[in-house]
C-alpha cells in the first residue's frame, strides 16, 4: 500500500474556502483521489457485536469504474460491512480509504455522503410524506447546510436535472405524487434515482432488486451496467439470475471476511463455496 | 405540470384563501378588539370588557407556544414535554425587569423586589444584573431559552437521543428547573413568583390602553411566528426537517447533517416560547415555578394533537378550542376540566389522528370530490391550496 493512505488524513483536503463554510455544517472538498485506478480500500477490518464477529479482517479492493457483486450466506457480514463503510458503524480494527486519501473511519454518516458514497438501503427508504419530485430535490448534490437550504431556492437547471432524474427512473407522471403512494417496485426506483441525483462516485447497493417484478429486474440490470465505468457499484444480492446478467467480478463473505473472488462462474465451482452455501 | 417553477415567496408561504383568514384575523385583533373595548362605551352591546381582552391575549401566547411545539413535533418528529420551561423563561426574564418597576411602591417601601427584603437581602443577587433596563430584560427574554436549548440539543442530538427518551429528558428537565426556582435562595421569588406589578416602560400595566397595547403587541407576534414558521416549512431546509420526521437514516446518508437542522429549529421553537412568556407576564400579572410543572408542557403537546400536526394552523386552533373550553369549564364546572381535556386527547388520538385541521381538510375534499372516502393522511401541511 501507498504510503499516502496512512499519512494523509481527510482534513487535508479541505480547501481553505470550504473550512469558512464549516463552522455550521460540513462542506467537504472534493478530495477522491483515486489517481491508483482504486476508488475504496478495506483493509483487515474487524467489527464485534457482544462478542460476535461480524467482521473478521475483512479486506478488498473496489476499483474505479468497477461493478462488484457481493454474495454470501446470511450473517456472512454483508450488511455490516457497507454500514462500516457509510459510517454508521466504527470499526474495532482496521482502514477503509475512500480512494487514496480520505479515511473513512474519521467521518461521520452525511460527511461520507457529501465525500461521494451513496447507499441504497435493504428496504425501501424514502421520505413518504414527500413527493416524488422532494425526494429528488432533497437528495440533490448541493450546499447542505441549515442556512443554505434555509434561503435557497430552486434554480431552473436544478428543475431540469430532477426532470431528467424523473425521465430515467420512469416516475415522470408521479412528480407530484406523494412517495408513499408508489408501488414497491417504483419506491426502489425512486431510492436508486435518489442515489444517483447525489451524484456519487461510489454507490453501495444492498439487495436492490428485492421485490421487484421480472420487467423491473430487467431494466434494473440495464441501469446499473450502463452506470458501471461513471460510477463504482458494489451490489449485495441473493437473487443469482441478476447477479448473472451483471456480474464481471463477484466476491463471496463468509464469516466475515472474503472467501473467494472470480468470475460468477469461478467462485460458482469453487469447492469452498459450495461447501458453505450447501452445508457440509 | 408546473411543479418545477419555484412559486413567489407570497405564494410559497400560503395560498389566496389562507392570505385573506390572516388579513381578516388581523382585523380582529387590530381594529375589531381596540374599538369595542376602548371607543365603544361599556353601556354599548357591542363593548368588550376587559376580561376578554386579557384571556384573548393570554390565548394568543400560549398560541405561539402551540406553534412552536408544532414546529419540532409535527415537522421534525421531536416531541418536546419540556417546552413549558422556556415559555418559562421567557415570563422570567420579563419578570424581573417588571419587579424592578415597581419601584419603591412595594409593601416595604425599599428598592429592592419585596420578596427579597422579606429574606432579609441587601442587596441584588448577580442574576438581576441590568434588570432595570428593559432592552436588558428583551435580550434575556430570547438569551437565556435560546441559550438554554441549544446546549442542552446539542449533548441531546450529539448523543442521538431521540423518540421517547428525549420526551422523558424534557420533561424531567422542566421539573428540575421548577425545584430550583421553587427555591427561595435561587432569587426568583420561590413558589410565589413575582406578582404585583405595577408598570411597564414606565405605563401603568393595568390602565386599559397598556393592556390594548400588550394584546396587539401578543396579536403581532403571533402573525409573525406564524409567518417565520411558515417561511421555514416551506423552505428546503423545512423538507429536510420533515424528511427527518420519515426516514432519519436516509437523510444522513443524503449528505445532512440531522444534528445541525434539529438544533435549529429546537433552538428556534424554545426562542418562540420565550418571546410567548415574555408577554404572557405582564398581561396576567403573575409568573411563579408552576408554569414549569410537567403537566404544563404535556398539555401543550394536547393543544397540537386537538388541532393537528404539521400544519401549524392546526397548532394556533388547538391552542384556541383547548383554552377557550378551559376558561368555560373551569368556570363552569371547575371540577370535570381535567376529565375534559383527558378525554378530548384520548378521542382525538382514536379519531382524529390529524386534528381539527385534518377532520376539516377531509370534509373539504370529500365536499369538492364527491367521494365517500379519503384514505390519505394529511400530515404534509398544504400551502398551496390552504
Amino acid at each position: 500500500m501507498s504510503e499516502a493512505i496512512v499519512n494523509a488524513p481527510a482534513a487535508e483536503t479541505f480547501t481553505e474556502g470550504d473550512r469558512a463554510d464549516a463552522d455550521f455544517g460540513h462542506v467537504l472538498g472534493q478530495g477522491l483521489d483515486a489517481s491508483h485506478g482504486v476508488v475504496l480500500y478495506v483493509e483487515g477490518v474487524s467489527v464485534s457485536f457482544d462478542g460476535f464477529r461480524a467482521l473478521n479482517e475483512l479486506s478488498l479492493s473496489i476499483d474505479v469504474g468497477e461493478l462488484r457483486c457481493v454474495i454470501g450466506p446470511n450473517g456472512a457480514g454483508k450488511t455490516t460491512m457497507m454500514d462500516v463503510i457509510t459510517g454508521r458503524t466504527r470499526p474495532d480494527a482496521g482502514r477503509v480509504f475512500f480512494g487514496q486519501t480520505i479515511d473513512l473511519t474519521r467521518l461521520n454518516e452525511s460527511q461520507i455522503a457529501q465525500a461521494g458514497i451513496g447507499r441504497k438501503f435493504q428496504k425501501p427508504t424514502i421520505f413518504e410524506y414527500l413527493s416524488v419530485f422532494e425526494n429528488l430535490e432533497l437528495a440533490m448534490k448541493a450546499d447542505k447546510v441549515v442556512r443554505r437550504t434555509l434561503f435557497s431556492r430552486l434554480s431552473s437547471e436544478e428543475g431540469d436535472r430532477i426532470a431528467a432524474m424523473l425521465e430515467q427512473i420512469r416516475l415522470v407522471g408521479d412528480a407530484s405524487r406523494r412517495a408513499g403512494e408508489l408501488s414497491h417496485g417504483q419506491k426502489q426506483w425512486l431510492e436508486i434515482g435518489m442515489l444517483l441525483m447525489q451524484e456519487p462516485r461510489l454507490l453501495l447497493l444492498d439487495e436492490p432488486v428485492a421485490g421487484m417484478s421480472d420487467e423491473e429486474t430487467e431494466r434494473t440490470a440495464e441501469l446499473f451496467l450502463s452506470l458501471a465505468g461513471r460510477h463504482s457499484l458494489v451490489v449485495v444480492e441473493h437473487d443469482m439470475a441478476f447477479i448473472g446478467t451483471i456480474a464481471r467480478k463477484v466476491t463471496v463473505l463468509h464469516e466475515g471476511s472474503v472467501l473467494a473472488e472470480g468470475s460468477l462462474a469461478e467462485v460458482q465451482n469453487d469447492p469452498r463455496v459450495i461447501e458453505v452455501y450447501l452445508g457440509r | 405540470m408546473n411543479t418545477h417553477a419555484a412559486p413567489s415567496l407570497v405564494n410559497r408561504i400560503y395560498g389566496p384563501r389562507a392570505w385573506l383568514a390572516l388579513a381578516a384575523f388581523a382585523l380582529i385583533v387590530f381594529v375589531a378588539f381596540p374599538v369595542a373595548n376602548l371607543v365603544l362605551p361599556a353601556s354599548s352591546p357591542l363593548h368588550l370588557s376587559a376580561y376578554w381582552v386579557a384571556l384573548a391575549g393570554k390565548i394568543m401566547c400560549y398560541a405561539i407556544v402551540a406553534l412552536a411545539m408544532d414546529l419540532i413535533w409535527g415537522y421534525a418528529g421531536i416531541l418536546s414535554l419540556g417546552h413549558g420551561l422556556f415559555f418559562a423563561l421567557g415570563g422570567y426574564a420579563m419578570g424581573m425587569y417588571l419587579m424592578r418597576q415597581i419601584g419603591r411602591e412595594g409593601q416595604y417601601k425599599s428598592d429592592l423586589p419585596d420578596f427579597m427584603v422579606f429574606l432579609d437581602w441587601k442587596a441584588l443577587p448577580w442574576t438581576w444584573w441590568n434588570s432595570d433596563q428593559f432592552w436588558w430584560a428583551a435580550f434575556l427574554v430570547v438569551a437565556v431559552p435560546g441559550l438554554l436549548a441549544f446546549v442542552f440539543g446539542w449533548f441531546a442530538f450529539r448523543s442521538r437521543i431521540r423518540g421517547v427518551y428525549f420526551s422523558i429528558i424534557t420533561q424531567a428537565l422542566t421539573y428540575a428547573a421548577m425545584l430550583l426556582f421553587f427555591r427561595n435562595e435561587t432569587g426568583f421569588g420561590g413558589n410565589n413568583g413575582f406578582t404585583d406589578f405595577k408598570r411597564i416602560l414606565g405605563f401603568d400595566i393595568t390602565a386599559p390602553q397598556t393592556r390594548m397595547a400588550l394584546f396587539m403587541t401578543t396579536g403581532a407576534a403571533l402573525i409573525l411566528s406564524l409567518l417565520a414558521g411558515r417561511y421555514i416549512v416551506t423552505s428546503k431546509a423545512g423538507r429536510v426537517l420533515q424528511a427527518i420526521r420519515d426516514a432519519e437514516a436516509r437523510v444522513m446518508f443524503c449528505g445532512y447533517d440531522t444534528r445541525h437542522y434539529k438544533l435549529a429549529v429546537w433552538t428556534f421553537s424554545a426562542v418562540l416560547c420565550g418571546i410567548a412568556g415574555a408577554l404572557y407576564v405582564p398581561q396576567v400579572g403573575i409568573i411563579n415555578p408552576g408554569e414549569m410543572s410537567p403537566a404544563n408542557s404535556i398539555e401543550i403537546a394536547i393543544w397540537v394533537a386537538v388541532g393537528g400536526r404539521g400544519t401549524l394552523a392546526g397548532a394556533v386552533i388547538g391552542a384556541f378550542l383547548v383554552n377557550g373550553a378551559k376558561s368555560f369549564f373551569t368556570q363552569a364546572f371547575p371540577e370535570y376540566w381535567l376529565y375534559v381535556l383527558g378525554l378530548a386527547f384520548i378521542l382525538v388520538t382514536l379519531y382524529l389522528p390529524d386534528g381539527v385541521v385534518g377532520l376539516l381538510q377531509r370534509w373539504r375534499r370529500r365536499l369538492r370530490s364527491g367521494s365517500t372516502v379519503e384514505p390519505v393522511a394529511t400530515v404534509k401541511a398544504e400551502g398551496d391550496n390552504a
